[in-house]
């Protein structure tokens, strides 16, 4: 068994209004210095020994991120 | 007009197809059955609660193989606001629907220019027309690379234009594009809710339903 993280984040190139929603409360929490946020999708998964790492870019890039729109970083923790 | 669990406009679409004078036969998610229609309705809605993303998970559905395997053979498919998210992540229309620009939810009645009469969904209309259908939507943003934008743009695939207001911030004002074959078409607005004056502006969406009856029958 292993756990595995994939991380999914829209693309630079696009507009990212949640994210500016949220760096504008932040503005209204009182707190400076941030930026910018963009805002994405982390999602784990428990998998056994027999997903390789092809077949977890296929889940990735088929169902957990949509490549029109979104990068993603599968990470593998043994 | 298929319903998967969360669709809300399938009995309005398919008001609409019987206004046209079509029979409008009802299609269930689960099902690997087209149960012979001549053309699909993707109807809008929240699909599975919009989890994951808009359309995903509705465009992996058992309906969904069938009706990818039939628009390979040239059957026309419509789809509307979820509908249109079902057909972009199924791979059957290029493009992505992304959150609004302006975040809120977009609810009126929206003007929009026919682009391109040249699919099995528009032959009705005339080209540069302009509508008036109901705009109802938190992701409605068409997005796409600029390679994939400057082909539809290049091939006339840019089949439905916002006009007057950009409602979402739509890629080149974008509101609905179409297949290489113009079998396939996908919009955010809701023709199906402007073809009655007693429910809708005026009836100007009815036309988008009477003419893929000119080509399914």
């Amino acid at each position: 068994m292993a756990r595995v993280v994939v991380d999914v984040m829209p693309k630079p190139e696009i507009l990212d209004p949640q994210g500016q929603a949220v760096a504008g409360a932040l503005g209204r929490l009182g707190i400076a210095g941030v930026t910018d946020v963009r805002q994405g999708k982390h999602f784990e998964l428990d998998v056994d020994d027999s997903v390789d790492y092809e077949t977890l870019h296929r889940i990735a890039g088929q169902l957990l991120a949509n490549p029109v729109i979104e990068d993603w970083v599968v990470t593998r923790t043994p | 007009m298929i319903t998967f669990p969360g669709t809300l406009d399938d009995a309005d679409a398919a008001r609409a197809v019987r206004y046209a004078g079509a029979e409008a036969v009802a299609l269930w998610h689960g099902d690997h059955d087209l149960r012979g229609v001549a053309a699909v309705v993707v109807p809008g809605g929240f699909s599975y609660g919009d989890y994951l993303r808009a359309g995903a998970i509705a465009s992996l559905a058992p309906i969904m193989s069938e009706v990818v395997a039939a628009a390979g053979r040239g059957m026309p498919v419509l789809g509307i606001c979820n509908g249109f998210q079902i057909l972009c992540e199924a791979g059957l229309l290029p493009g992505a629907l992304v959150r609004n620009k302006g975040l809120h939810f977009v609810c009126r009645d929206q003007r929009l220019r026919v682009e391109s009469t040249a699919t099995a969904w528009t032959s009705a209309l005339r080209n540069s027309q302009e509508i008036v259908v109901p705009l109802k939507s938190g992701e409605g943003r068409f997005v796409a690379d600029a390679a994939t934008l400057e082909e539809l743009e290049g091939e006339g695939r840019v089949v439905f234009r916002y006009v007057g207001v950009n409602p979402n911030g739509a890629a080149a004002d974008i509101a609905g594009v179409s297949s290489v074959d113009g079998r396939v078409v996908g919009l955010m607005p809701h023709p199906e809710h402007a073809v009655d004056p007693l429910t809708g502006p005026a009836r100007e969406g009815l036309a988008v339903f009477e003419s893929v009856l000119r080509v399914a029958v």
